[in-house]
C-alpha cells in the first residue's frame, strides 16, 4: 500500500515540477531559443528511448524510425486540423480544451504508427537476421514518397495550418512516460525475454520464448512511441514537410542511441540531448555536420562498439538484483557464488516489480 | 503491344544495371554476412569518377583515341556504321572508373570493415551505414550537391524494332557491357582459383582459413570485384540517363539489395535474375500504372518475398547448426 502511495507522490511531484517549468517557459522568463532547444531535446528523448527498446534491448535493427514518426505526425496533424480544433473550441478553447485535443491527437498518432509497425514488423521479424534493417529502411523511403503525393496533407509543399501546442509540460510528460514504460518493460519478464532474444535468439527459442511474438510486440510499442514523438513535432511548429522525415532523420536518432550506448536508457537520454545541442554549436560548419557525424560513427564503432555509456547497463542492473536476491537466500543455500563486484548498489528496484 | 515491348526493353536495360549492383551486395553478403549499405554509394562514386574521367580526358581528345581504333569495337559489336567511334572512349572511361572504385572498395574494407569484423554483426552493420553516409555527405562536399550532367560519350540514336518499339543505342551498349561483365564474373567465380577460394570462404570462413586460404585477401578481392561492378553500373546509368548527383545511390542501392534478396542473397545467378525482375516490374508499373509509385514497387516486392519465400527465388534454405 505504501508503495502505491510513494509512486503516487512521485507522479504528483513530477507533474508539479513539469507544470512549474512550463509556466517559467511560457512566462518567457528564459530565452525562447533556449526553450526551443529544451523542448526539441524532449522530443528527441522520446524518439531515442523508444528506438533503444528495439535496437538496444531486443537486438533487432530498425533504421526507419523517422518513418513511424512521420506516420504519427501526419495522422495526428490530420486529426487536429479536421477535428481537434473544433473539439478544443467546443471545450472553451482554453488550455484544458487544447490538452484534451492534444491528448486525443497523441493517441491517434501512436495508434497509427503502431499499426504501421505491425504491418512492417510481421513479415520482417518472422525471420532472423538483418531483414528488419532493410525493410525499415525501405519503409522510411516509401513513406516519404507517399507523403509527397498525398494532396490531403499538403504533398510536397508540406502540411501547414496545424494548431500549435508548444507545451513543455506535454513534451516532457511524453518523454518521461516513454522512459518509464521502456524501463518497466526492460525490467519485467517481457523485458528479460527481449534481452534473451538479443543475447541468443536460438537459445531463447529453445527456452520457450516465442521470439517472433516478442519481437513484434517490442517493435509495435517502439513504433507507437515514435509516433507519439511525431505528434509532438507536428504540433511544435505547426508545419510538417516530408523532407524532414527522410533517412537522415532516422540516422540521427540511431546515432543518439549508439553514441549513448545500445541498451542504456540513460545513454540514449544523454545522446538525445547532446545531439540536439551539438548541431546548434556546429552551426558554422553546417555542410560538414553529417560528414563529421558519419566519421564519428565509424570511429566510435571501431574503438568502442558498445557506445560511450554502453556495456548492457540494464543487464548489469538485472544481474545485480539477481545477485542481491541470491545473497538474501544465503541462509538456505550454503555455497552461494562468490561475489567479487558486489559493491554496486543493488537496490535500484523499479516500482511494481517486487515479487516473492 | 508496342507499349509492352517498349517497357520490356527499358525494363531489361534498367534491370541489367540493378543486376550489376545486386551482384556486389550478394557477393559481400556471401563472404561476410554483411549488408554493405555503402555499396549503393560506391555506385554513385563510380558515376562521378566516370564524369570526371570523361571531362578530364577531354571527350574530344578521347574521341581522337577512338578514331585511331576506327570504330572497330562499335562496328564489330553492332554491325552498324553510324555509331560514333568514341564508344571506345566509353569503354576506357568505364574501365578506369571500375579500377578506381575497386580500390575504393578495398580501402573501405580495410579501414572500416576489417577492424569491426571481430565484433558483432550489428556493429558491422552500423559501420556500413556510417560509411554510406560518409560517402553521400562527403560526395556532396567534394562533388557539390547539385546534379551534374554526364557528357555524351557516343552519339545515341534510336533503332526501330519490329512491333513498333524502338531501342536506344545506349540501351544496346548497356546490355552488351552488362552481359559481358556478368559472363566475366561467372568465369572468375567458377573457373579461377581465386573464385574457388571465394566460394570456399562464403561456404565457411573458418574452414577456408584452416585450408590455408588467405581469407583477408579473398574478402578484399570480393570487395574489389563488387565495387568494380557497381562502378560499371554507375557509368552505364550515366550513359543512359546523364543526370548524376551524390544521393543517386540511396534508392538504387536499396532496390539492388531487394533484387539480391529476391534472387536469394548470396546466390550470384539469383542476383542477376532478381535485378532483371525488379527492373522489368518497375518499368511496367511506370508504363501501366503511375510513375509516382515506381519507388514503392521494390519495397512491395520485398515484403512479398519475405512473407512467402524468404530464401529468395534461387536461394536454398540454410539449415541452422547449433
Amino acid at each position: 500500500m505504501s508503495r502505491y502511495l510513494r509512486t503516487l507522490i512521485i507522479v504528483l511531484i513530477v507533474l508539479g515540477v513539469l507544470y512549474g517549468v512550463d509556466i517559467v517557459f511560457h512566462g518567457r522568463l528564459i530565452s525562447p531559443y533556449f526553450a526551443r532547444i529544451a523542448m526539441l531535446s524532449g522530443i528527441a528523448i522520446t524518439l531515442a528511448v523508444s528506438l533503444n527498446l528495439i535496437n538496444g534491448f531486443t537486438g533487432q535493427f530498425s533504421i526507419g524510425h523517422a518513418g513511424f514518426m512521420a506516420v504519427g505526425a501526419y495522422s495526428s496533424a490530420y486529426f487536429s486540423v479536421n477535428y481537434g480544433v473544433r473539439l478544443a473550441e467546443s471545450l472553451g478553447g482554453g488550455s484544458l480544451g487544447w490538452m484534451v485535443s492534444l491528448f486525443l491527437a497523441t493517441i491517434v498518432g501512436a495508434v497509427c504508427a503502431g499499426f504501421a509497425g505491425l504491418v512492417v514488423g510481421v513479415p520482417s521479424l518472422r525471420l532472423k537476421g538483418d531483414y528488419l534493417a532493410i525493410v525499415t529502411l525501405g519503409f522510411g523511403q516509401i513513406i516519404v514518397v507517399f507523403l509527397n503525393n498525398i494532396e490531403a496533407v499538403g504533398g510536397a509543399r508540406g502540411y501547414s495550418g496545424i494548431p500549435i501546442v508548444k507545451s513543455f509540460f506535454w513534451i516532457f510528460l511524453i518523454a518521461i512516460l516513454t522512459i518509464v514504460v521502456v524501463y518497466n518493460i526492460v525490467h519485467s519478464a517481457f523485458g528479460r525475454a527481449l534481452i534473451s532474444i538479443r543475447e541468443d535468439e536460438l537459445a531463447a527459442e529453445a527456452m520457450g520464448v516465442n521470439t517472433t511474438r516478442y519481437k513484434v510486440m517490442a517493435f509495435v510499442i517502439s513504433s507507437a512511441m515514435a509516433g507519439a514523438g511525431g505528434v509532438l513535432l507536428a504540433h511544435f511548429d505547426g508545419y510538417l514537410n516530408p523532407k524532414s522525415f527522410e533517412f537522415i532523420k532516422s540516422f540521427e536518432i540511431l546515432i543518439m542511441i549508439i553514441l549513448g550506448g545500445l541498451g542504456s536508457i540513460v545513454g540514449s537520454v544523454l545522446g538525445a540531448i547532446v545531439l540536439t545541442i551539438l548541431p546548434e554549436a556546429l552551426r558554422g560548419f553546417a555542410e560538414y555536420r553529417m560528414v563529421i557525424y558519419s566519421l564519428l560513427l565509424i570511429i566510435l564503432m571501431i574503438t568502442r562498439p558498445q557506445g560511450l555509456l554502453g556495456g548492457n547497463n540494464a543487464l548489469k542492473i538485472w544481474r545485480a538484483r539477481r545477485r542481491a536476491r541470491s545473497a538474501a537466500a544465503k541462509a538456505q543455500i550454503v555455497d552461494a557464488p562468490a561475489e567479487s563486484s558486489s559493491d554496486r548498489n543493488p537496490t535500484e528496484n523499479p516500482p511494481g516489480k517486487e515479487h516473492a | 503491344m508496342s507499349t509492352f515491348l517498349q517497357q520490356l526493353i527499358n525494363g531489361i536495360s534498367l534491370g541489367a544495371i540493378y543486376s550489376l549492383i545486386a551482384l556486389g551486395y550478394t557477393m559481400v553478403y556471401g563472404v561476410l554476412k554483411l549488408i554493405n549499405f555503402a555499396h549503393g554509394d560506391v555506385y554513385m562514386v563510380g558515376a562521378f569518377m566516370g564524369y570526371y574521367l570523361a571531362n578530364g580526358l577531354g571527350v574530344r581528345a578521347a574521341q581522337a583515341i577512338g578514331m585511331s581504333a576506327n570504330g572497330l569495337v562499335a562496328r564489330g559489336l553492332l554491325g552498324s556504321g553510324d555509331l560514333q567511334p568514341s564508344l571506345v572512349t566509353a569503354l576506357i572511361v568505364m574501365l578506369l572508373a571500375m579500377a578506381i572504385c575497386a580500390a575504393l572498395g578495398v580501402i573501405i574494407e580495410r579501414l572500416a570493415y576489417r577492424p569491426v569484423r571481430k565484433y558483432s554483426r550489428l556493429t558491422a552493420l552500423i559501420t556500413a551505414i556510417g560509411v554510406s553516409l560518409l560517402l553521400e555527405n562527403g560526395g556532396q562536399v567534394v562533388f557539390g550537391a547539385d546534379p551534374k550532367f554526364f557528357p555524351e560519350l557516343f552519339k545515341k540514336r534510336n533503332i526501330d524494332l519490329v512491333g513498333g518499339a524502338s531501342i536506344n543505342s545506349a540501351d544496346v551498349v548497356v546490355l552488351i557491357i552488362a552481359l559481358a561483365l556478368m559472363i566475366g564474373l561467372q568465369l572468375v567465380v567458377y573457373r579461377s582459383k581465386t573464385g574457388r577460394a571465394m566460394r570456399a570462404v562464403s561456404f565457411n570462413l573458418q574452414s577456408a582459413k584452416l585450408m590455408g586460404i588467405n581469407t583477408d585477401r579473398i574478402i578484399a578481392f570480393t570487395f574489389a570485384l563488387g565495387s568494380a561492378l557497381a562502378a560499371a553500373a554507375g557509368v552505364l546509368v550515366a550513359i543512359r540517363i546523364p543526370r548524376i548527383d551524390p544521393l543517386m545511390g540511396i534508392l538504387v542501392g536499396l532496390k539492388a539489395f531487394v533484387a539480391a534478396v529476391l534472387g536469394g542473397i548470396g546466390n550470384i545467378p539469383g542476383a542477376m535474375l532478381g535485378g532483371l525482375l525488379i527492373g522489368i516490374t518497375e518499368t511496367m508499373v511506370v508504363g501501366y500504372l503511375s510513375p509516382t509509385y515506381k519507388d514503392a514497387v521494390a519495397f512491395a516486392i520485398l515484403i512479398l518475398i519475405l512473407l512467402f519465400r524468404p530464401s529468395g527465388l534461387l536461394g536454398t534454405v540454410a539449415q541452422e547448426k547449433v
